[in-house]
This record gives C-alpha cells, sequence and structure tokens, in this order.
C-alpha cells in the first residue's frame, strides 16, 4: 500500500541502523520515551530495538487510551447499561477491559446487555436514530485524535435534535500527561527511568501539531521528535533525537511532516474548541490525578452530556491485586517484571489494561515473543 | 487473504488509536462523506474534518474520519532524508 510499504523498507532499515550505531556515543545513555501506544506497537512488531545499539533504550510511556483509562470510569459505562438500560456504544478495544467484580463490557454483554461495537461516531448516531425510543450512549475515550470524530457527532447529533442520544465523555490530552511524567515527585519516589528524549506522537500531533510540545521542550530541556507510526519513521526520529542529545539540542523536530505541521488541523481543532471545555482534574491509571489533563462537554451542549443526564456518580476503584499496570504506564516497571504477566495475564485472558489493547506495552511483549529473548543487557548503572 | 478476510483486517485497523493512509475515489460533496481505497478494500469515511480534499488524494483514516490530507511531496522528501541518513553509516552485511 502506498504510503505504508516505503516506508518498511528492509535496505534503508539497514542503512538507518547504521547510521545510529555511528551517531551514538557509547559512553552516555540514551533512554527515548514514546508516548504513543502506536510506536510501542511498532517497535514492538518489527523489531526496531534489536537495530539499536544497546545504550539506545525504549521506554514505554503511557499512550494508549484504553490503558490510562481508570477502572471506575469503566464501572460508570457498566452502570448505564445495568440502571439505566442504555444502549452502550464504544469502540472494540474497550469491550473486554477488566472492570470491577470481574465484570467487562463484554461480560455484561454476554449477560443481556445492549453494548454495541462500533467503528466510528457515525454508528453511534445511527443507531440512535433508528432507536428512538431507547436511550443510546456514546463512551468516547482516547486521545486528540479520537475527540474530533466525537465533536462531529455532538453537532451532528444538536443540530438533529436527536435527543436520546449522549456522549460519556473520557477525552485526555497528551502534552498534559507527557508533562506529567517528567514533574510529578511521585514518579520520581517510585524510581523511575530518567528519560532523556521523547518521540512525539503521530496521529495526535496531526491534529494539535507540533507547536504544543515547544513549551515543554524548553521547560524540561528535552528533545522532542514527532515521529511517523512506520518502522522507518521511528528508526529516523531515533537518530534525531540521538543527534540532539549529542549536540545538547532539546528542540521539538518533525519526522512526520507528510501529515504533521506546526499548527495542525485547524478545522478539528476549533470543532473540539466549540464542544469540550477542560476538566479541571482527570484521573488517570498509572498518573494518578493530573490538573487539566482532560476535556468535558461545554455547556452549551449539556443536553448531549451523559454524565449530566444521568446520575453517574465518581467510583474509585483498585487494580486487580499483583497488577503492576500502574507502573508500566509509567516507565517504571517492564511487563516482565509483573508477576501475574504470561502466567495468569495473557491477550485470550487479560486481567489488566496493557494486556487487553494491542498497543498496551504487555500485549505488544506478548504478541511479538520479545519477552522470550534475554534481556539487553543494562547500561543504565554504567551510565549513571 | 479473501475480500472479507482484508475487510476484517481494515476494519480492526479502523479501530481505536490506528490510522492509515488510504485513497479517496469518490466524494458525495452534500453528505461530506467519501469513499476511500485501502489496497483493494473500500471503506465510507466521513470528511467533517478536512478542507479541500479532492478525489486522488491520500488521506489518514482513523475511527471513520479522514483526519488530515497526506502530502506526496513531504513523503518523497523523508524517504530522501532516510536515504542520505543510510550514506553517512556503513551497512554491515
Amino acid at each position: 500500500m502506498k504510503y505504508v510499504d516505503e516506508f518498511r523498507q528492509r535496505d534503508l532499515a539497514q542503512q538507518l541502523a547504521a547510521a545510529i550505531r555511528q551517531a551514538v556515543n557509547p559512553d552516555r545513555r540514551y533512554n527515548l520515551m514514546e508516548f504513543c501506544g502506536g510506536h510501542t506497537h511498532a517497535i514492538f512488531r518489527y523489531g526496531v530495538q534489536d537495530l539499536m545499539p544497546a545504550n539506545v533504550k525504549f521506554v514505554h510511556g503511557p499512550g494508549c487510551p484504553v490503558c490510562v483509562l481508570p477502572i471506575g470510569r469503566i464501572d460508570n459505562a457498566i452502570q448505564l447499561v445495568e440502571q439505566h438500560d442504555v444502549i452502550l456504544c464504544t469502540y472494540g478495544d474497550m469491550l473486554r477491559v477488566p472492570a470491577s467484580g470481574r465484570k467487562s463490557l463484554l461480560r455484561v454483554k454476554a449477560s443481556g446487555a445492549d453494548i454495541r461495537m462500533v467503528y466510528s461516531t457515525q454508528d453511534a448516531l445511527r443507531i440512535a436514530r433508528d432507536n428512538p425510543g431507547r436511550q443510546v450512549v456514546f463512551f468516547a475515550i482516547g486521545f486528540e485524535t479520537t475527540t474530533p470524530p466525537t465533536a462531529v457527532a455532538i453537532k451532528q447529533a444538536h443540530a438533529e435534535g436527536l435527543d436520546n442520544f449522549s456522549v460519556f465523555c473520557n477525552h485526555v490530552l497528551t502534552p498534559a500527561a507527557i508533562q506529567n511524567i517528567l514533574e510529578s515527585p511521585e514518579v520520581r519516589a517510585m524510581g523511575s527511568v530518567s528519560i532523556d528524549g521523547f518521540f512525539g506522537p503521530s496521529h495526535v500531533s496531526s491534529i494539535i501539531g507540533s507547536r504544543p510540545y515547544e513549551f515543554f521542550a524548553e521547560e524540561f530541556q528535552r528533545p522532542v521528535v514527532i515521529a511517523g507510526f512506520e518502522p522507518l519513521d521511528v528508526m529516523q526520529s531515533a537518530l534525531m533525537l540521538i543527534r540532539q542529545l549529542n549536540e545538547g539540542r532539546h528542540e521539538v523536530e518533525n519526522e512526520y511532516t507528510r501529515v504533521v505541521t506546526r499548527e495542525g488541523n485547524l478545522k478539528a481543532q476549533s470543532l473540539v474548541a466549540e464542544v469540550f471545555e477542560l476538566r479541571r482534574s482527570f484521573e488517570w491509571r498509572g498518573l494518578g490525578l493530573v490538573p487539566y489533563s482532560a476535556l468535558q462537554v461545554k455547556g452549551s451542549f449539556a443536553g448531549l452530556d451523559a454524565e449530566r443526564r444521568f446520575d453517574m456518580p465518581a467510583i474509585s476503584a483498585s487494580d486487580v491485586k499483583g497488577c503492576e499496570c500502574p507502573s508500566i504506564l509509567r516507565g517504571v516497571k517492564r511487563p516482565t517484571d509483573c508477576k501475574l504477566f504470561g502466567t495468569v495475564c495473557t491477550p485470550d485472558n487479560p486481567m489488566g489494561s496493557c494486556m487487553v489493547s494491542s498497543e498496551g506495552a504487555c500485549a505488544a511483549y506478548w504478541s511479538y515473543g520479545r519477552f522470550r529473548q534475554p534481556e539487553m543487557p543494562d547500561s543504565e548503572e554504567s551510565a549513571a | 487473504m479473501d475480500q472479507g478476510d482484508a475487510a476484517a483486517c481494515v476494519d480492526r485497523a479502523l479501530a481505536m488509536c490506528l490510522a492509515l493512509p488510504a485513497k479517496v475515489v469518490a466524494i458525495d460533496a452534500v453528505t461530506e462523506m467519501a469513499t476511500v481505497a485501502l489496497g483493494e478494500v473500500r471503506k465510507d469515511v466521513s470528511l467533517a474534518l478536512v478542507e479541500d480534499v479532492q478525489v486522488d488524494d491520500f488521506v489518514l483514516i482513523h475511527v471513520g474520519y479522514a483526519l488530515n490530507k497526506v502530502s506526496q511531496e513531504e513523503a518523497e522528501r523523508t524517504l530522501q532524508l532516510f536515504a542520505e541518513a543510510g550514506l553517512t553509516g556503513e551497512v554491515q552485511p
């Protein structure tokens, strides 16, 4: 396929690997965090880590929206179907995420609840039009990429007067989370690996542009390279980060210029600004409460906000005992450090969110068999 | 892989997070919808988030929406960058 195959060419990968080997300074370490689950997926699927010198490491960040959603919000969604008899529409990724009391949306569906998997917010609108006598709630999750489609649906429902439709909004913001990882004393206390540079998300950045990272690169003195999702994109971006670190620079660079501009998608941004506003604070799995890190439906569209339409108490639920998802999401632990990994927790029977989503670090470790290989020699001690 | 399997793959790719570049083959200006081709598979997507999209443009598809146009010019420049990076390194067989 065009724009896919060219960015997976083997000979170019070998050339890039050689250029990276030549660029690295053997006396220092390069801990590069990929924030976004799409990069985690690409790194594992194509074995990019194996092409890197031992002192270049990928640290997996919390950039999987399925993984960072706290269990309490899934419990809320289950309450909507069990107590308010709504038709709940959701992206397929959410169905198998474990909720409290050994439930999941899939299990609740199996016991008769009306939960429908949709590919698009347009499908959710269609279901609402087809079922005028029922309340239809779209369980909206995701980062800046998935938010504009929800905004379109809210505006459309508003314009059509589709009053049996509402949105349970869980949209979260990338820059706030990256900042939280770097400045949270709690993360430092947990012994987080220090992060030298960041891969900026591909498709989130196609919407928000590269500009929002500029403050952050300056403030925290860490380089950011916006990287495409194909393996060659990740390698080229690693090379760009390595060069910045070698030269003591901390700038925002853009490798994914075929899609991302500095300004981003202005039409999508203005739709989001019209429909959503910042929440004062939102709970992230692994990060806890992060100020101004999520969106809620604006007052002018209050009628389409499920949290206003239904009684939805805040639920604080704890993770499965032994599950290391919170530490894995912060880059503090690796999947193989978790006792549940590969024993009771597998993609067929996930206990934690990182095993459910194909972009979660645990699922990526498991699916591509990387956990079976001996660990890379650890250069952290020597570099520290 | 038959057409059904291919469609299932594309549908999976259209689920959360993954986004793919697809070629626009038809546009319905009234509904702001487009038919796009991903390899052999056709899919209807919304154009509500993009502007000035023409037939034959490539767009990035995510959860049933076109998020952005893909720039042919920039794609070629990036591929050129990969090739140049390679020139500075020695390829070990």
